[in-house]
């Protein structure tokens, strides 16, 4: 954390007192926070209106003004607990190493799994030292999984790696982002070859171009396929079913509960 | 799509313009008519190579597998799979179910393990609901035994389809019928023979029909008569031998770096089964073994999964002792925003319905009613996060990626099959070989299209 900060506290953490002005006390190391409350952050992702689905017709429920935003779980600050530190600690140091001590975004510790959020343009050397340092150790690579996320600006795409270490019999998760305007990721297969038809389902999918793999293409759909199935804004599909003189609507355009 | 549409009409790329070579059409019985025109060709051809596609429509290729081999005279000198003609948009279409709709859908995955797909969907789920603490113990069990009895008719067409690659037809034959009995348990248990969407998140939809454990004794009592059949008949026979001993070798190195899990990865003597390292389903309660062989090749994982088989009987055996203890228990999580309202039993109109439910909701309870009808409709919502379980299936690590942001469908269900990655060994395991040791090489890896295309 850079030294300016300590004498603009977040608004998320106001003094209890009113009145007390932050003393010296407030901006020693110790009493910093150990991440920057920007990683801290839970992850907006988007909004949901209303409830019940109600689109269209008019608010009859009375709900229609409700707003909720949409959380994904925040980052987490030390200690992660368990190994997780341990992880943490050998990573930090061969990224700092490695020279790329700024390579994670933030750490998410949810439900008892632990991901790195890792800044896309490092990627590539993170994989490799998460392979091959002697602490970490992460053997295989369980593949690649895209979620898209359309109102996270500028993070609309994400790719998530799940990464297990038989050595030490762990597991952690990559997960990567990069804006729709702009949908590269460097790739993996140089470390971990099985993602090669992991990256090629991905890019079939949701329209993320691996840089630097050997031969990105289509690998369920056909090869002159329009548009990318898995991303939100692409459309199930489907055709209204009879039955028994009811019509049942495709899933795409029957209610949502939101 | 305007009416003038012809979806018969002859694509605008032909298939010549992107050939470099002269292009043979095979229709079976005129093989000779290639090496003619092959011989034919002489300078004009390129040297005496010939690019062959197999499949998608193949009996020996596990469903719709498309091969692209580069033959030199019978050697491969390059094999490339294609996939996708199964693609029917699993993932896409869980996202406009409910959470609980969603074990329907990924059940039909990989078609020779259901109740791997729905166990890892279930296990992700209730990570992410936080109530992993909360299964019945009895729901636990039933999970395990229907899992060890799929392995086994997982594995029993494995080896059934295997041999009959080879012309080995008495073992696909024995096979499926030992298959039968496995599916008639299903039948008995779950009511459906295949796509079972039995086990839903936070337990199994149902209880042990009266009389099940008897029939899954007789099972096990039956199939310790029949297996040594497979041993005699296969583990020494020179033929099968001769096909399947140093056929699609793949190394450890090899196999974790092309992500190879399951019996491919045991047959190079690596002990690594999820039951065992990261036990899930409370497996740590039971005894059996990790069997491996050493020998890095189709033999190999043919023994392992034979071994697998009286290692799964061992666990249907305890499972059933417990099964014995938890007489009436639960078999689904006392959270009633979670759990399904009804215990169904099929009616004489083949409808499932429980007519107590019925009663209470219809005639009692309006409160239940209304309940009924949200959790139905609706469904409950999963707290956002994202969860991957990955359980041990017939096939290797298969982990679905389960992300919520806090709705009543799935944000994302990404699923990790086995099927999939490990057909990407297809070309290390069969470059260099003969022709015919390529089905031999894709029998050992054992893919299922379903679960490769979902």
């Amino acid at each position: 954390m850079s030294d300016d900060t300590g004498d603009k506290l977040p608004e998320e953490f106001p003094e209890v007192t009113p009145g007390t002005e932050p003393d010296a006390t407030d901006v020693t190391p110790e009493n910093q926070l150990p991440v920057s409350p920007e990683a801290l952050r839970p992850e907006v992702v988007g909004e949901r209106r209303g409830m019940f689905g109600v689109q269209g017709s008019g608010d009859t429920s009375g709900y229609g003004g409700l707003v909720k935003p949409v959380v994904m779980p925040g980052g987490a600050g030390r200690p992660y607990g368990g190994w997780f530190d341990e992880v943490a600690d050998a990573l930090e140091e061969a990224l700092r190493g490695g020279g790329v001590e700024h390579a994670l975004e933030k750490v998410v510790v949810h439900r008892g799994e632990i991901t790195f959020f890792v800044r896309r343009e490092d990627l590539a050397s993170v994989a490799r030292m998460l392979r091959d340092e002697e602490r970490l150790r992460f053997e295989l690579c369980s593949g690649v999984s895209g979620v898209h996320y359309p109102d996270d600006a500028g993070r609309e795409l994400h790719a998530v790696y799940h990464l297990l270490s038989m050595t030490h019999n762990r597991r952690v998760r990559l997960e990567v982002t990069c804006p729709d305007a702009d949908p590269h990721i460097p790739s993996v297969v140089a470390t971990y070859p099985t993602a090669d038809w992991h990256e090629r389902e991905t890019y079939d999918f949701f329209g993320v171009v691996f840089d630097g793999h050997p031969a990105l293409t289509r690998i369920e759909m056909p090869d002159d396929w329009p548009g990318h199935p898995q991303r939100k804004d692409y459309p199930l599909g489907g055709i209204p079913v009879e039955y028994k003189g009811a019509t049942v609507p495709p899933p795409d355009t029957r209610r949502s509960y939101s | 799509m305007s009416t003038a549409y012809d979806p018969y009409a002859p694509s605008p790329a032909t298939a010549s313009d992107t050939s470099t070579g002269r292009v043979f059409t095979v229709t079976g019985q005129d093989w000779d008519t290639v090496v003619q025109g092959v011989g034919d060709l002489g300078d004009e051809g390129h040297e005496d190579h010939v690019v062959v596609n197999m499949g998608p429509q193949h009996p020996s290729t596990h469903g719709v597998l498309r091969l692209i081999l580069e033959l030199e005279g019978e050697t491969v000198t390059e094999a490339r799979c294609g996939i996708g003609y199964l693609h029917t948009g699993i993932e896409k279409n869980m996202e406009f179910r409910t959470w609980v709709q969603g074990v329907t859908f990924c059940t039909r995955m990989d078609y020779l393990s259901p109740f791997y797909n729905e166990a890892t969907y279930c296990l992700g789920v209730e990570r992410l609901l936080d109530i992993e603490e909360d299964i019945p113990e009895k729901a636990q069990v039933m999970r395990v035994l229907l899992m060890e009895l799929n392995r086994i008719s997982s594995h029993l067409v494995a080896i059934a389809t295997g041999g009959m690659e080879i012309g080995a037809l008495t073992v696909m034959t024995i096979g499926f019928r030992e298959r039968e009995l496995v599916l008639d348990l299903f039948e008995l248990i779950t009511g459906l023979r295949m796509n079972h969407a039995f086990i839903r998140p936070g337990g199994v939809a149902q209880d042990m029909p009266p009389g099940a454990l008897d029939q899954i004794r007789d099972f096990v009592a039956l199939m310790k008569k029949r297996l040594p059949e497979y041993a005699a008949l296969c583990n020494a026979n020179p033929i099968f031998k001769g096909r399947l001993v140093d056929v699609g070798h793949l190394d450890l190195a090899g196999c974790l770096a092309l992500g190879v899990t399951g019996p491919v990865l045991r047959s190079t003597g690596y002990a690594w089964d999820l039951r065992k390292t990261q036990p899930y389903c409370g497996y740590e309660d039971y005894d059996f073994e990790v069997k491996t062989w050493d020998t890095c090749d189709s033999y190999g994982r043919f023994r392992i999964r034979l071994d697998e088989m009286w290692e799964s009987l061992k666990i249907i055996e305890q499972a059933a002792d417990r099964l014995a203890g938890l007489e009436g228990a639960p078999v689904m999580v006392g959270d009633k925003k979670i759990a399904w309202p009804s215990q169904l039993a099929v009616g004489t109109d083949g409808m499932g319905n429980s007519l107590d439910h019925i009663r209470h909701i219809m005639g009692e309870s309006m409160e239940a009613l209304i309940h009924h009808f949200k959790l139905v409709t609706e469904g409950f919502r999963v707290p956002a996060g994202q969860a991957y379980v990955p359980v041990e299936s017939p096939r290797g690590e298969l982990g679905a990626h389960v992300v919520s942001d806090g709705g009543t469908r799935p944000y994302r269900a990404h699923f990790r099959d086995p099927s999939f990655t490990n057909l990407q060994a297809m070309s290390v395991m069969s470059e260099g070989g003969m022709v015919a040791d390529v089905i031999v090489a894709i029998a050992s890896l054992d893919p299922v299209m379903g679960g490769v295309d979902r």
